[in-house]
């Protein structure tokens, strides 16, 4: 084979790598029953790849392929070990015969490997501090290092993480399998939470020094179209049309110094087209499923805004009937904040002000900085510019990042003019 | 795979129920370990009396100190176990979800190590 010839099969094995691994991964964890015999395997059956087909070419079924590879590979390595332990080799002989060479049988649905590996990733007796590392290494195949940068942390914590929830996966025995009916909307829910963890971790890292690390967000967005791909479910879609809704906003978001730009003041030629296209498609989708749960009505609200030309022009007589709906779903201090801030833009500000000081008088949110901070706009939208003062002062004393401080310190000097 | 679920209860709050009710739920969990025990999956079970009632024992440099209750104030307290042997964690919570005093208390499930292992 010429080298030219050979550089393009190398160029193959990468692209199936990136393309595939966790397609392989997933099947190889199926037939091996545990994660890092799977992904030796999986190291093992590529590194084959590279060294065979430059030199036999590529096979019909590359990724049938890889799986028959590191079957053996790990069936092999365990009869070799079987000399130290062996129990090794009742582990070899029932692989084997319990599970067939995929290059010999019909088509394992592959799909139902990748939602196993979504489920146990995403499993609830795994903390979310696990869950979410699993997920972007295991399923979107980031590295530790990326997963690390991503969440400003060291990569040995992430590393450690990941090692503990396999630990736990094995010695608790977390079984690899898509949940039975009538567990399924739960077990779902808890993949849409670390999805939405995912999402927002994006979201808000983007005012920081963002260029370094990965787009989070994007990951969610990714992860949450394989999922509808796997699994049409409502509130798959319901969460897939929130992502793509704020996602669409990005770049009206920030001005061109990084400061927070508010929705109201947002320059809407900058929302992106394609993606609330996408976005309200779903959410009508989902909508129209007649099961609607909590991200269906939040993407619903967030189509709402994308619908309307102006803040001015939004329908907010639907956004606060939506609200109440939410409320009823999934009732919660921040969606009554949110709320809040809806009945203000229908009712007049004293209206919202009597919401949030009810709030703030049951003891709910007072740490949170947005709670003042919108209590301060009320007050100043009805020139009660000691109580917004106040409110603002509050508000800045409770933000932590920058962009967020800057705009309320940018408020606070406003009063004063 | 066998698994130890501890059956965590805030003896406070059981004792506030109304006897029937009490009485109750001892019914529910007593056929609930023989529904378990018919099909093969429980290998010990019971409650236990209240928590005045247990004793703490440590061996310090060979002198043994014994101490009244628990040694931490926690406010539920173990109330009884289940041993049971299920292929995976999911059969065990199933099995942890149904029992009656996870509706008031919490049911821990800790899997169980096979005696004679290395680690």
């Amino acid at each position: 084979m010429s080298d030219n010839r050979a550089q393009e099969v190398h160029a193959k094995v990468g692209e199936l790598y990136r393309a595939e691994s966790r397609q392989v991964l997933a099947t190889l964890i199926r037939l091996l029953g545990d994660f890092d015999t799977a992904e030796e395997a999986l190291q093992e059956a590529f590194a084959v790849a590279a060294e065979q087909w430059p030199r036999d070419g590529v096979p019909a079924n590359p990724r049938a392929w890889l799986v028959s590879t590191g079957r053996f590979k790990a069936i092999d390595g365990m009869r070799r070990r079987a000399r130290y332990d062996a129990s090794l080799n009742e582990l070899a002989r029932r692989i084997e015969t319990t599970t067939s060479d995929p290059l010999e049988q019909t088509d394992e649905p592959i799909e139902d490997n990748r939602l196993r590996l979504i489920f146990t990733c995403c499993h609830p007796a795994l903390s979310p501090e696990a869950q979410i590392p699993m997920t972007l290494r295991e399923v979107c195949n980031l590295t530790t290092e990326e997963i690390a940068r991503a969440f400003l942390t060291k990569p040995a914590t992430i590393a450690q993480r990941i090692v503990r929830a396999k630990a736990k996966i094995r010695d608790a025995r977390i079984p690899y399998e898509v949940p039975p009916a009538p567990e399924l909307p739960e077990r779902v829910e808890a993949v849409l939470r670390v999805m939405y963890l995912v999402f927002n971790e994006g979201y808000s890292a983007s005012f920081g020094p963002s260029l370094t690390r990965v787009d989070l967000s994007r990951e969610a967005i990714r992860l949450g179209r394989l999922l509808l791909q796997l699994l049409p479910d409502p509130e798959v879609m319901g969460l897939l049309a929130l992502m793509l809704l704020h996602e669409s906003r990005s770049q009206a978001r920030t001005s061109a110094s990084g400061d927070l730009v508010l929705l109201e003041q947002q320059d809407r030629l900058l929302w992106n087209r394609d993606l609330i296209r996408e976005g309200i498609m779903l959410v009508e989708r989902a909508l129209a499923s007649k099961r609607i749960g909590p991200y269906t009505l939040q993407a619903a609200i967030a189509a709402v805004h994308a619908e309307a030309p102006s803040a001015g022009e939004t329908d907010w007589a639907q956004i606060v009937a939506l609200y109440d709906l939410l409320m009823r779903a999934e009732p919660s201090p921040i969606i009554e904040l949110n709320r809040a801030v809806a009945v203000a833009m229908r009712d007049g500000p004293a209206k919202g002000l009597e919401l949030v000081d009810a709030l703030l008088k049951r003891g709910e949110l007072a740490q949170y900085h947005l709670t003042h901070a919108t209590r301060a706009d009320f007050c100043r939208r009805l020139n009660r510019k000691d109580e917004a003062r106040v409110s603002y002062e509050r508000a800045l004393a409770l933000a932590k990042q920058e962009p967020e401080r800057r705009f309320l310190g940018k408020r606070l000097r406003e009063l004063e003019d | 795979m066998k698994y130890l679920c501890l059956v965590y209860v805030e003896e406070k709050i059981f004792s506030a129920f109304p006897s029937q009710e009490r009485r109750a739920i001892s019914d529910e969990a007593m056929s609930y370990c023989e529904k378990l025990q018919k099909a093969g999956q429980l290998l010990a079970a019971s409650p236990l009396h209240p928590v005045e009632t247990a004793t703490t024992v440590r061996v310090r440099e060979g002198k043994t100190s014994t101490t009244d209750g628990p040694f931490a104030e926690t406010k539920e307290q173990l109330g009884g176990f289940l041993m049971i042997d299920v292929p995976d964690l999911n059969d065990a919570i199933r099995i942890a979800a149904q029992f009656p005093a996870a509706r008031f208390g919490s049911v821990e499930v800790r899997p169980m190590k096979e005696l004679g292992c290395a680690d």
